[in-house]
């Protein structure tokens, strides 16, 4: 998204603070959140009530795999992600083979990467809005007469429903600032992949940048506080209203 | 007629042992004994929520539970209906969401909801939450989710416990309207023979985990 593309939603004064290309690193940032928390909300769900209500084996090594992420260097991360989604990767080859889908290099990379290093925090705060639920109120649904996947789209997740867009909002903030997996396998393409923290990193290496990439920084903080905030809110509603007698 | 049959052994990771064995009619039974001497395990056995190591269920024809043949009837299918001693109502819908929660799945026998209503006084209730309801409310609202369902069974676990004397009276009063008017076969679980006498045919005594006697009316 242009600047342009964002004045029917900024007043023209604020539209002023940042340059064309900062306008489009937002833009681009807010795409790439938007589709990362999007594409894997369904997983992240999935995953958090699997935590939180099943007992299997292999349910560590599964954890461990999911938090990852989180204690990785995001450039490793981002390696890996080349390694398989790269036009040569096992699973880059095959997309770009028969779905003519090319990964690398896009801003659907910059989405991949996101979604990937704010997994962990996603499903986190959704395990633990599922585990908050009363496992009482599930067996009564099930003695009205849900089966299981009716109890859980009926009880389960509109109870949890908190958590669950409190992990969707911290995943978001997370995504608006991921920069190392992201220039990995994205590279730092303008009006492509280049998001808010590519922008900054390129503003700073440019003469006066220290300057110039102060507005975006103060854009990026105000993004990232908003979204923690809100999803901390989020949470504490949602455990008030968990605690509350019914 | 016997609608239930039950036998179950079922022991638990602290050494308590049930070893039951009984059968109920179409009349209102209550199952009493001291705290801990199994009683809610039956219930929980019956319902569906807890599978025991071994034992046998039926309800009518249909076997429920049979652990040697493998037969375990997960408990949406069991038509039998409960309520739970807190209640348990869901939080996140209104009292009239709570009622129709069983109505809308596709209850075994159809009772109407407007009667419901009337028998146990939820008109000004419908649209208030949970949350915000008395002790009492809560168990009528309860009740009538339980009815809903329109089971073949009702189970009752406590329904008279921290209730005031006068909320009792109350819940008492509501609790044979509804087995007058629906004649739904009801299994309800009480420490206290005074109580029950009130509104039970029968009475099974409980003993650490045992049945020890059964009086008939």
């Amino acid at each position: 998204m242009t600047a342009a593309g964002f004045a029917p939603f900024v007043p023209a004064p604020v539209l002023g603070l940042l340059s064309p290309e900062e306008w489009q690193a937002v833009g681009l940032s807010v795409l790439v959140a938007l589709t990362a928390v999007g594409a894997s909300l369904p997983f992240g769900i999935a995953l958090g009530w699997l935590m939180a209500r099943r007992d299997f084996p292999g349910k560590s090594l599964l954890e461990t795999a999911i938090h990852l992420p989180l204690v990785l260097p995001p450039v490793v991360t981002g390696y890996l992600l080349l390694v398989i989604f790269g036009r040569k990767g096992w699973l880059g080859g095959f997309l770009e083979r028969w779905l003519d889908l090319r990964i690398v290099f896009t801003w659907k990379a910059a989405a991949l990467a996101s979604a990937v290093m704010a997994f962990p925090l996603m499903v986190r705060a959704i395990r633990l809005a599922f585990s908050a639920v009363d496992r009482r109120l599930e067996l009564a649904a099930r003695t009205l007469g849900a089966g299981p996947v009716d109890t859980f789209f009926s009880v389960s997740l509109p109870l949890a429903r908190h958590g669950v867009l409190a992990g969707a909002l911290l995943a978001f903030g997370r995504s608006m600032g991921e920069f190392g997996a992201t220039i990995m396998v994205a590279g730092n393409i303008p009006g492509e992949t280049r998001t808010i923290p590519l922008e900054i990193y390129g503003t700073l290496e440019s003469p006066g940048g220290m300057e110039r990439a102060a507005s975006l920084v103060v854009v990026a903080i105000l993004v990232s506080v908003g979204a923690l905030a809100a999803g901390e809110l989020l949470e504490r509603r949602g455990r008030a209203r968990l605690t509350a007698k019914g | 007629m016997c609608r239930l049959g039950f036998r179950c052994e079922h022991r638990y990771p602290d050494g308590f042992r049930l070893d039951a064995g009984f059968e109920l009619d179409e009349r209102v039974t209550a199952l009493v004994g001291p705290s801990g001497c199994g009683k809610s395990t039956v219930l929980a056995i019956i319902a569906g929520v807890l599978r025991p190591e071994k034992g046998a269920v039926r309800l009518g024809e249909r076997v429920l539970l049979d652990t040697g043949r493998g037969i375990d009837v997960p408990p949406e299918r069991r038509g039998i209906a409960i309520v739970f001693q807190d209640h348990l109502l869901f939080p996140h819908l209104s009292v009239e969401g709570n009622l129709r929660f069983g109505l809308k799945r596709g209850a075994p026998r159809a009772i109407e909801f407007h009667r419901v209503v009337d028998v146990l006084e939820l008109h000004g209730l419908l649209h208030r939450s949970p949350q915000t309801l008395s002790g009492g409310e809560r168990q009528r609202v309860a009740l009538g989710r339980a009815l809903l369902r329109g089971p073949e069974l009702l189970l009752m676990d406590e329904p008279l416990a921290a209730l005031d004397a006068r909320l009792k009276d109350q819940v008492l009063h509501y609790l044979a309207q509804s087995f007058a008017e629906w004649r739904i076969p009801t299994l309800f679980v009480s420490h206290d023979h005074a109580d029950t006498r009130r509104i039970s045919s029968r009475v099974l005594v409980m003993e650490a985990g045992g049945i020890a006697r059964i009086d008939d009316a």
